[in-house]
C-alpha cells in the first residue's frame, strides 16, 4: 500500500481549465472520497492520478515517487470503473486474472488469488461465466475483485455504484467499507451521492468548479462546512439559507425580521451574509412559542417527517421525529436553534465556529 | 396501430412488384445458362426450358481460362480484404479513440478520395506502376485496390469501434496493458463483426472492380473476373449459354458476402452515406 | 506474495515520453495515409500535371509540356459536349429514378410484416451484384436474341419491332439508366431505412393521438427527420453516379455514334483506347473542377437554406 501525494494539480483543455491547482496528502492506507456536483473536476482528477489523463501542470506522487509521466500500466493501481469495464470476451476468472497475466505472474499463483478473491466477494459459482451472464451486482463484484486480485499500491473508485439499484447500493456500500476495513488498502473513490461520502470516508474532499472546497472528516465537513457550497451540498433534506445583512448582535433578514445571534465579528457590520440552518436544527414548539411559520407541504419519509414552511415569506425545510406534527394546522412556531446556526460572509465562506482557519480568516 | 385489408394488400403487391423486379434479372441470368444450346434460340422467351442441362457450367469449368480468373479475383479480392481490414482497423482506431492536431486533415482527406473521379487516376497510376513491372500483375491491382478501400474501411470500422466503450482499453490499461496490448487482446476480439463486415465489403468492391483491371491487365494469365468475362464476351458473342454460367459463378462469391454481411448492411452504409 | 509490477519511471526521460504520447495516433494512421497518398494523391497531382502535358502512351516522342492545348482542343471537342449532356441527363434520371424508387421501398420495409428479414435480403441482393456483371445481365435482357424485353415491348406496342434497345441511337440511354436504377435502388432504401429506423416512434405514437392522418404523419414527422440523410445521399451519389462508367462501357461502350457516352467513360476511352493520357486527364480535371463546383452549390445553398430558418 502507499501514500498519495498531489501538489499544486491542474488540468486544462486547450484554454477550458477543469482543474485549478489541487493540492492533497492521501496517507497509507486511509479512505478519501472526492465528493461534488457532476462537472467539479472530481472524475478528472480520479483518472489523473490513474495515468488516463495527462498532467496540465503540478505533480502526482505515489510512494514519494513522481508518476507524472508514467504509464497507468506502470502506476500500480487498481481502478473500479462506473461501467465496471468487464471485458465482455472473458469469463468472470478470466476478468480477475487478466491483470496477473500481463504481469507473467506464474499459473498457480494467479489461480490462488482469483480463488481467495472470488471466496471474499461470493463469487465462486460464477467463475466460468461471461459478464452478460451475470446480475448487476455480480458484475459490480467481479469489478472489485478484479482490483483486489492485484494487491495494487491503491484503489480508485470511479462512481462505482451509481448504476446499481437503491438497496443494493446500500449493500455494496457496506461491503466496500468491510473491504476497507479488511485490506487496509490506500482508497479515493468518487462520488456524487453525499451518503456514500459520509458513510465511507475517511477524509472527504468536497470539490466545485474544480477547486477542492473542504477537506476533512464527514462530521467536520456537516457540521462545520467551510463554506456555502459545502453546506448545501451535504446533508439531505439540504440546510436552509436565509439572507441577511449582518448588524451588532444579530442578522437583518430581508423580511426586516431581526435574527439574534452572539457575536457578530464587527468587519461583517453592514454586509451582506447568508445565516444557516440544518432542518432538524429548527424547532417546531407545541405551544405556540416562536417565529410563526406557515405549513405548506408535509413529506413524511416514514423514518422521520419533513415539513416545507413559509417563515416570513422564506421558504424553511424542517425535519422531525416526531409525528404530531402530522395533525398541526395551517400554522405552526418555529424557532431557530441559536448555537446550531451557521454564518456565512458575503463571499460565501464561514465566520467563526470552523476548523478551518484559513476559511475564517 | 390497425390497418384496413385493402392497404395491406397494396402494401404486399408492391412488396411483391420490388421482389420481383429484383430477382428477375438474375433469374434469367439463371434461365438461359441451364438451358440447352437447341433450345435457345426456339424458346426464347419462355419462363423456363422444357429441358436443362449443365454442359455450359462444365465447359466453363473444363475448356475455358475461368478457372484462372476465378482464381487471380480470389487471390486479388481475398488479400485486398485482408490489407485493407487491417489497415483500417488500425486508422479506424486513431480516428475513433484519439484527439490529435492533424485529424481533422486526415478525415478531410480521406473525406477527398471518396469524392473525386477515380478514373482520373487510370493514366498517372498505369505510368507509375508500369516501371515497377507492377502493370499486368495481381500485386499492382491488390496495391491500388487496397487504397481505394482504405478510406470508406477506415471509416466502416471507425463507427465499430465508437460503439466499443473507452472504459474497456482503460481498464486494460490499468491491468497493467500497453495500448496496443489492450487494442489486441480487448479491442479487437469485442469488435469481430466489424472486422466481418469490413472484410465482406472490400471483397465484394475489389470483387467488382472493372475499369482499373482493364487498364492495367491484358492477356488472360493475371486477368480478374470481369475481365475475363468482358473478353469472353467480346470473343464468343453468341456462346450465350456460357456467358452466363460464367455470370452465375462470379455471382457466387459476391452473393456469399452479401448474405455475411447482411446485417451489417444497413449500418456500414449509414456510416459511410454520412462520413463518406 | 507480490504482484507489484516493475518500476522504469524513473529512467525514461520526459520528452521521449512525450514524444511517444503525440506520435501514436499516427502510428496508427500512418499505414493507411501512406498508402492512400502514393497511390491516391501523388497520381492525383501527376494526373492534374499530364492535362498540360503531351502523354501519348504509344508516342515514344510525347511528354512535352503544352500548357492549355488540351484545353482549347477540349472547348471544339463536339464529343466532349455531347458527353456532357449524357452525364446531365444519366445522372439526374438515374438520381432521381433511384430516390423515389427507394423511399418508396424503404417506406414498405419500415412496416412490419411476415417475412419482412427475407424480403429485405432479397430486394437488397442487386446491390452486391458486380456492376460488370449488373451491366452485361441487363444487355443480354435487352438482347433479342434470349432477352424478353425486346419482346415485351413489342408486345406492348412500344416498339415497332423486338429490337435492341441499345442499339437505338434515341433510346439506347435508357438501357443503362435502367440498370442502375435496378443496380442502385438498394443503396437508397438501405440508407433511407435506416434514418427512418432512428425515427423515434413516440413520436408517431403522440401524432396519431393529437389526430394527425397518415399523410400529415409523413410530412411534418418522417421528410423532416429524413431531410438531412437525403440531402447528404443525394448529394454524394450524385457526384458518385456521374463519375460511374462501368455500365456504360460494359452495355454500350458509348455507343451507338457516342449517344451514351458521358464524361467519365469518354476519359476510360481516351486513356483506354486511344492512349492519349494526356488529353484524358485534361478531360478528368474539368470533370473534377465541375463536380467541385456541384458539391460547393449544394453546400451553399444548404448553408442558405439553414440559416434562414
Amino acid at each position: 500500500m502507499a501514500s498519495i501525494s498531489i501538489k499544486n494539480l491542474k488540468k486544462a483543455y486547450g484554454t477550458f481549465s477543469v482543474l485549478h491547482g489541487v493540492d492533497l496528502d492521501i496517507a497509507d492506507g486511509e479512505f478519501v472520497v472526492l465528493v461534488g456536483p457532476s462537472g467539479c473536476g472530481k472524475s478528472t482528477l480520479l483518472r489523473m492520478i490513474a495515468g488516463l489523463e495527462g498532467v496540465t501542470e503540478g505533480e502526482i506522487q505515489i510512494d514519494g515517487a513522481r508518476v507524472n509521466d508514467r504509464h497507468p500500466k506502470d502506476r500500480d493501481i487498481a481502478m473500479v470503473f462506473q461501467s465496471y469495464a468487464l471485458y465482455p470476451h472473458m469469463t468472470v476468472a478470466e476478468n480477475m486474472s487478466y491483470s496477473l497475466r500481463l504481469r507473467k505472474v506464474a499459473k498457480d499463483v494467479a489461480a490462488r488469488a482469483v480463488t481467495a478473491a472470488s471466496q471474499k466477494l461470493g463469487l465462486e459459482p460464477f467463475l466460468a461465466r461471461r459478464p452478460k451472464a451475470l446480475s448487476g451486482g455480480q458484475r459490480q463484484r467481479v469489478a472489485m475483485g478484479r482490483a483486489i486480485v492485484r494487491q495494487p499500491k491503491a484503489f480508485l473508485f470511479d462512481e462505482p455504484l451509481s448504476n446499481l439499484d437503491a438497496r443494493l447500493r446500500e449493500q455494496m456500500r457496506a461491503e466496500i467499507k468491510k473491504m476497507h476495513a479488511d485490506l487496509k488498502a490506500t482508497s479515493i473513490y468518487v462520488t456524487h451521492d453525499q451518503i456514500e461520502a459520509m458513510t465511507l470516508a475517511d477524509r472527504i474532499v468536497a470539490m466545485h468548479g474544480g477547486v477542492v472546497q473542504q477537506v476533512g472528516s464527514p462530521l467536520d465537513l456537516y457540521d462545520r462546512p467551510a463554506n456555502l457550497f459545502v453546506a448545501g451540498f451535504i446533508g439531505s433534506p439540504g440546510m436552509n439559507f436565509l439572507e441577511g445583512r449582518a448588524e451588532k448582535d444579530g442578522i437583518r433578514l430581508r423580511d426586516e425580521s431581526f435574527m439574534a445571534m452572539g457575536d457578530v465579528p464587527e468587519h461583517l457590520l453592514g454586509q451582506q451574509v447568508t445565516l444557516g440552518i440544518r432542518p432538524e436544527h429548527v424547532v417546531l414548539d407545541a405551544h405556540g412559542q416562536g417565529m410563526p411559520a406557515h405549513l405548506d407541504l408535509v413529506e413524511p419519509t416514514g423514518f422521520g417527517i419533513i415539513l416545507h414552511l413559509t417563515l416570513n415569506g422564506l421558504p424553511l425545510k424542517v425535519f422531525t421525529l416526531d409525528r404530531a406534527v402530522l395533525q398541526a394546522g395551517p400554522m405552526v412556531a418555529v424557532t431557530l436553534a441559536q448555537e446550531h446556526l451557521h454564518l456565512f460572509g458575503p463571499d460565501g465562506s464561514r465566520i467563526g465556529g470552523t476548523s478551518d482557519p484559513a476559511a475564517a480568516a | 396501430m390497425q390497418s384496413g385489408l385493402l392497404p395491406t394488400i397494396a402494401h404486399r403487391l408492391a412488396v411483391l412488384a420490388y421482389v420481383v423486379f429484383a430477382l428477375f434479372p438474375l433469374f434469367w441470368l439463371l434461365k438461359v445458362s441451364v438451358t440447352p444450346n437447341d433450345l435457345l434460340y426456339s424458346e426464347g422467351v419462355r419462363m423456363w426450358p422444357s429441358a436443362t442441362t449443365f454442359e455450359h457450367y462444365a465447359h466453363v469449368l473444363r475448356h475455358s481460362a475461368f478457372p484462372t480468373f476465378f482464381k487471380n479475383s480470389v487471390i486479388v479480392s481475398g488479400s485486398t480484404a485482408v490489407i485493407v481490414t487491417l489497415l483500417a482497423s488500425l486508422s479506424g482506431y486513431a480516428l475513433s479513440r484519439f484527439s490529435f492536431r492533424s485529424k481533422y486533415w486526415i478525415v478531410a482527406l480521406m473525406l477527398l478520395t471518396q469524392m473525386f473521379p477515380l478514373v482520373m487516376l487510370v493514366a498517372p497510376i498505369f505510368k507509375i506502376l508500369s516501371p515497377l513491372g507492377l502493370t499486368n500483375s495481381l500485386t499492382g491491382l491488390v496495391i491500388v485496390y487496397s487504397a481505394f478501400n482504405v478510406p470508406f474501411a477506415t471509416f466502416l470500422m471507425q463507427s465499430f469501434f465508437d460503439g466499443i466503450p473507452k472504459d474497456l482499453e482503460e481498464a486494460a490499461m490499468i491491468d497493467g496493458a500497453t495500448r496496443f496490448t489492450a487494442f489486441r487482446q480487448i479491442i479487437l476480439p469485442l469488435t469481430l463483426p466489424g472486422i466481418a463486415a469490413t472484410l465482406g465489403f472490400v471483397f465484394t468492391a475489389a470483387w467488382s472492380e472493372l475499369l482499373f483491371a482493364l487498364m492495367l491487365i491484358n492477356g488472360n494469365d493475371a486477368a480478374t473476373f470481369p475481365v475475363g468475362l468482358l473478353t469472353f464476351v467480346s470473343k464468343f458473342s453468341v456462346d450465350f449459354g456460357q456467358m452466363m454460367a460464367a455470370g452465375i459463378l462470379a455471382l457466387i462469391p459476391a452473393g456469399f458476402f452479401f448474405l455475411l454481411i447482411q446485417r451489417y448492411l444497413v449500418q456500414g452504409l449509414t456510416a459511410g452515406a454520412v462520413k463518406g | 506474495m507480490s504482484l507489484a509490477g516493475t518500476m522504469g519511471g524513473h529512467t525514461r526521460k520526459p520528452w521521449l515520453k512525450r514524444l511517444a504520447d503525440t506520435s501514436e495516433p499516427y502510428l496508427y494512421s500512418a499505414p493507411s495515409l501512406i498508402l492512400i497518398v502514393t497511390v491516391m494523391l501523388v497520381p492525383l497531382a501527376l494526373g492534374i500535371s499530364y492535362a498540360f502535358r503531351d502523354i501519348q502512351l504509344l508516342n515514344p516522342f510525347s511528354g512535352g509540356f503544352i500548357g492549355l492545348d488540351h484545353f482549347r482542343a477540349l472547348g471544339e471537342d463536339t464529343a466532349f459536349y455531347r458527353a456532357l449532356k449524357n452525364t446531365l441527363w444519366w445522372t439526374g434520371a438515374s438520381v432521381f429514378l433511384q430516390f423515389t424508387f427507394g423511399l418508396i421501398l424503404a417506406l414498405l420495409l419500415d412496416k412490419p410484416f411476415w417475412g419482412r428479414g427475407v424480403v429485405q435480403a432479397l430486394v437488397f441482393l442487386p446491390w452486391a451484384v458486380p456492376s460488370f456483371l449488373a451491366g452485361l445481365n441487363w444487355a443480354w435482357l435487352f438482347n433479342p436474341v434470349i432477352g424478353p424485353l425486346p419482346h415485351w415491348f413489342f408486345a406492348l406496342g412500344l416498339i415497332d419491332q423486338p429490337t435492341n434497345l441499345l442499339s437505338d441511337p434515341h433510346y439506347a440511354m435508357w438501357g443503362p439508366i435502367l440498370a442502375n436504377v435496378w443496380w442502385g435502388i438498394p443503396f437508397f432504401a438501405i440508407t433511407l431505412l435506416a434514418a427512418l429506423q432512428a425515427i423515434p416512434r413516440d413520436l408517431y405514437e403522440a401524432a396519431s393521438i393529437d389526430g394527425a392522418t397518415g399523410l400529415q404523419r409523413f410530412t411534418s414527422i418522417t421528410l423532416p427527420f429524413l431531410a438531412p440523410t437525403i440531402a447528404i445521399t443525394v448529394l454524394l451519389r450524385t457526384v458518385w453516379i456521374s463519375n460511374f462508367a462501368d455500365l456504360i462501357v460494359v452495355m454500350t461502350g458509348g455507343g451507338p455514334a457516342d449517344r451514351t457516352q458521358i464524361v467519365a467513360s469518354y476519359i476510360f476511352t481516351q486513356a483506354f483506347r486511344r492512349l492519349d493520357f494526356g488529353y484524358a486527364s485534361a478531360i478528368a480535371l474539368v470533370l473534377l473542377a465541375l463536380l467541385m463546383a456541384y458539391s460547393m452549390l449544394i453546400i451553399l445553398l444548404r448553408q442558405s437554406l439553414l440559416s434562414k430558418d
